[in-house]
């Protein structure tokens, strides 16, 4: 492309130099390997592929990763938006502790997360006893899956609703409740809409992010075929049988999922931010 | 740029260990980690005796499907020691490092010890399983890896298959329904052998758990026999778990003849006592005497009678949309 | 606080009540667990399975894949946040996107694209055979898949801080006679360090943690291409929980040593942050 049509008139030096060098440096590391999932694909023919993509099974566990990473990111959207809420508005005794603690599955080891869950989840286990003795089963049904996939997203919510809340005018609220609006009133119409993009963002990265997790599910899921087997483990599976063309098509069914959803929050990033400088 | 310094780096640190003491990779199943130890140790002090060289094995360990797949993607192993023979054939035919006659080259098939596939049971055995019959009952959790994902768990899905066979008369059908049942009382399907040990013992989920011979009575010793118990059942399937020299590998790493001479020491009498120490059944007769009473009797049968060899029980009950797969598909 | 304005304090305990109990029961408690099993047998124990050799040939490997791994993406970081946050272009939101696509790629997916670049039977394998390089199954494609996973850490970090930062000053320095490098050093280097830091902090956390895409790459060969985590389930699988747990104890402390360091940072940033802010709006 032209230098004067592409880019934008700017005196600042180093355009040049640094967009090469990222473009160069994610070619390498990220595109080509990337596109090494769709080549691989391609080898074979379009029956295997769609039959790959489109066996029970496999269309079992979309339907279990998709459900379980939704429902995960709903749940982690209402705790992650009262957990929120809370470190930034109110004050209490050990808040700087529980403000670092939101990040530790980000930092944890995945599959120590896992094997951390699914002992405290199980029939024996810390929790598992007492959720057994209410006819709860966590640890090898899809609930487990949705505890795990919880655990990994709910950061995300937090921290990208964070930066709103303590950006948000309070004065508007008081405005609001001046002219006689009850509490609820001012939630719902004036703090509401106004994190609302943060949390869909915060929606979209927990979903991107637990469509692909792997440690931490697998030991809590109990791979049942049909029940709680999640995708990335039916790609392990199809090269455990040296299915190299079908594990690979099934990648690029979840890399095609995952880069939209990425777009997705970028443009709601971008107009929660032209949102915000419009104010 | 960094990573070209860094490669040439481990080029230069590859030659330099290459002058050091010879080096040789064993890439192995999962249940053979404690037998190897033991082997390894066992053969150094064997070949400095002989060679006055030193060799030092390092071991590699996974799943027997996952460790083949490696293996074919390069990863450099000298020898292979895994749990069934058609990973070994897969090695042979996707990635040639080794002739597709392999198991013709040592002896027993290429099978140093055998194995079989047994119940592990809690303590008392409160649910009474006795046989494989006692797997199927209502109310009984049986605890067993993927077969899609696990060597053991393809040997015990084929002994259960096996049993119910020889039970109605060679009738296909009912065997299949036998097996129908059995997964129908999984609750949890871990992705390797060492995973359903963990579900069963350390989590306490489940009645009983099929597994490794060898497998079980380690998990007897480590995890406490105040715990658990082992069950033998009537029948069982033959388990040959075979070893193979990697040709490209080796000879490229130069380790061809001490490659071989590893494997051949795992059917000398000092190898074969060990094995037989770590639960795997000896094949030199004088061993198998010495160590009699570790192993009870039991009915064995062979993959190549009953289901005709490797190939086509894979082909026929484990690929995708084989039998495995029907019968968990909705509706059966 | 305008308390008349905001909930009643009844109220108020209770959402932090359950806030907390919801942060104890889904985030606190997994960690809890691990640290009672780590020393379910003592201490003694603890300490033996930490000096064990395979056990340092793991932190070795681990240290060593951060501390390529790192300094790369930071690089890349400064340059791309440069390219993106400071000038117009067309294609730059996909350009963002693109950066950011390894947060969505599944890790057996991010292990999986190099052993078919690399592997025996991929793009590169027999050129790499032939030349007797080795990548998969050993320190250079451990190296890779942390790369890949830990990719858009910094650049996501500096991206918004510097768009926000505008290039005011910048410009500023150049009319006053900078060179391009001076500028860099002296502004927009300092405007951006705790930034830079935080993304760092939260590069090398996951670097050290991360399993699944270093799973499929490493070969398992014990001493020798085990990083920490893959260490911890080589120990679960031989039946020494409480060693399993020990590591992995190991891997938490570093994991909440590195949440400390960012909290410290995000007050810093928050400081330099409302700092610039002021100038902005007086300049």
């Amino acid at each position: 492309m032209a230098g004067t049509g592409f880019k934008r008139f700017n005196v600042l030096p180093g355009f040049w130099p640094a967009f090469s060098y990222t473009v160069l440096y994610l070619s390498l590391i990220v595109l080509i390997p990337l596109s090494a999932v769709f080549l691989k694909s391609a080898t074979t023919s379009w029956d295997h592929i769609w039959r790959s993509i489109s066996s029970p099974s496999v269309v079992a566990s979309y339907r279990l990763s998709f459900g379980a990473s939704i429902i995960a990111g709903l749940i982690s959207v209402a705790a992650g938006f009262l957990i929120a809420w809370v470190l930034v508005r109110y004050e209490f005794p050990g808040k700087p502790l529980a403000d670092a603690v939101v990040d530790l599955p980000f930092a944890l080891p995945t599959a120590v997360a896992g094997i951390a869950l699914t002992s405290l989840y199980t029939e024996n286990g810390w929790v598992g006893q007492y959720l057994a003795k209410l006819g709860i089963k966590v640890a090898f049904t899809p609930l487990g899956v949705v505890v795990a996939l919880t655990f990994i997203g709910l950061p995300f919510v937090i921290r990208s609703v964070q930066p709103v809340l303590a950006d948000s005018d309070q004065e508007l609220e008081e405005a609001a409740a001046s002219l006689g609006a009850t509490r609820w009133q001012v939630f719902t119409r004036v703090i509401f809409p106004l994190v609302r993009p943060a949390l869909l963002t915060g929606f979209a990265l927990a979903l991107a992010r637990a469509l692909g997790e792997y440690g931490s599910v697998i030991f809590i899921s109990g791979n049942m075929p049909m029940k709680t087997e999640i995708t990335p483990l039916l790609i392990v599976n199809k090269l455990q049988q040296y299915d190299y063309a079908g594990a690979t098509a099934i990648a690029a069914v979840m890399l095609i999922t995952s880069f939209l959803l990425l777009l997705t929050i970028n443009l709601l990033q971008r107009r929660s931010r032209r949102f915000m400088e419009a104010r | 740029m960094k990573l070209n310094r860094f490669w040439l780096g481990m080029v230069a640190a590859s030659a330099v260990f290459a002058a050091g003491p010879l080096k040789l990779l064993n890439v192995s199943y999962d249940p053979t980690r404690e037998l190897y130890q033991d082997i390894n140790a066992a053969f150094a002090r064997q070949w400095k005796a002989r060679t006055g060289a030193d060799v030092q094995i390092s071991q590699s360990h996974g799943g027997s499907g996952a460790q083949a797949r490696a293996v074919i993607d390069g990863l450099q192993a000298d020898v292979v020691t895994l749990g069934l023979a058609y990973d070994i054939d897969s090695i042979a035919e996707r990635a040639h490092l080794l002739a597709p006659d392999w198991q013709k080259r040592l002896p027993n098939n290429s099978t140093p010890f055998t194995s079989t596939i047994v119940f592990l049971v809690r303590q008392g055995n409160p649910k009474h399983i006795r046989d494989w019959d006692d797997l199927i009952k209502p109310g009984v959790a049986v605890i067993t890896p993927n077969p899609k994902t696990s060597g053991g768990a393809r040997w015990s899905y084929l002994a259960a298959w096996g049993y119910a066979l020889k039970k109605n008369n060679g009738d296909d059908g009912k065997a299949r329904d036998f097996v129908r049942k059995l997964y129908k009382n999984v609750p949890v399907l871990d992705s390797g052998a060492r995973g359903s040990t963990t579900t069963f013992v350390q989590r306490g989920i489940g009645d009983v758990l099929l597994s490794w011979e060898n497998e079980a009575f380690l998990a007897l010793n480590e995890l406490g026999k105040n715990k658990v118990q082992v069950i033998t059942p009537s029948v069982s399937i033959l388990a040959e778990p075979p070893v193979a020299v990697v040709d490209s590998v080796a000879a490229k790493h130069g380790t061809s003849a001490v490659a071989k001479a590893y494997l051949e020491f795992l059917w000398s009498p000092e190898g074969q006592e060990i094995g037989a120490k770590n639960f795997y059944r000896p094949r030199l007769a004088a061993v198998q005497a010495k160590y009699a009473g570790r192993f009870p009797k039991v009915q064995l049968f062979t993959i190549d009678e009953v289901f005709g060899g490797w190939q086509k029980a894979q082909k026929r009950h484990f690929e995708d949309g084989g039998v495995f797969d029907q019968i968990y598909a909705p509706g059966k | 606080m305008t308390a008349a304005r905001s909930e009643p304090a009844a109220a108020r305990w209770a959402l932090t009540g359950l806030a907390l109990l919801t942060l104890g029961v889904l985030i606190v408690l997994p960690l809890c667990t691990v640290f009672a099993e780590a020393f379910a047998k003592g201490w003694s124990l603890y300490r033996e399975v930490i000096e064990e050799p395979d056990t340092l040939s793991a932190i070795e490997l681990s240290l060593l894949a951060v501390g390529v791994a790192v300094p790369m993406n930071l690089i890349f970081g400064v340059a791309a946040a440069w390219a993106v946050a400071k000038f117009q272009f067309r294609g730059r939101n996909i350009l963002v996107t693109l950066i950011d696509i390894p947060l969505g790629v599944s890790p057996v997916v991010s292990g999986l694209i190099y052993v078919l670049v690399f592997g025996a039977q991929g793009w590169l394998g027999p050129w790499l055979n032939r030349h007797d390089i080795r990548i998969i199954f050993a320190a250079p494609g451990i190296i890779l898949a942390t790369v890949f996973v830990t990719f858009p850490f910094v650049a996501r970090e500096l991206i918004p801080l510097m768009e926000s930062q505008g290039a005011d000053e910048e410009e500023a320095a150049l009319v006053l006679g900078a060179n391009g490098w001076q500028m860099f050093w002296k502004v927009t280097l300092p405007n951006i360090s705790w930034g830079l830091l935080y993304g760092v902090v939260l590069c090398t956390a996951r670097a050290l943690g991360e399993f699944g895409a270093v799973s499929v790459v490493s070969g398992h060969i014990r001493g020798q291409t085990n990083t920490l985590p893959l260490h911890v389930e080589i120990l679960y699988n031989d039946y020494n929980y409480a060693g399993a747990f020990a590591v992995a104890s190991l891997l938490s402390v570093i994991a909440v040593i590195s949440l400390a360091l960012k909290k410290l940072l995000e007050w810093k940033t928050g400081q330099a942050e409302s700092g610039g802010l002021r100038r902005t709006e007086t300049g």
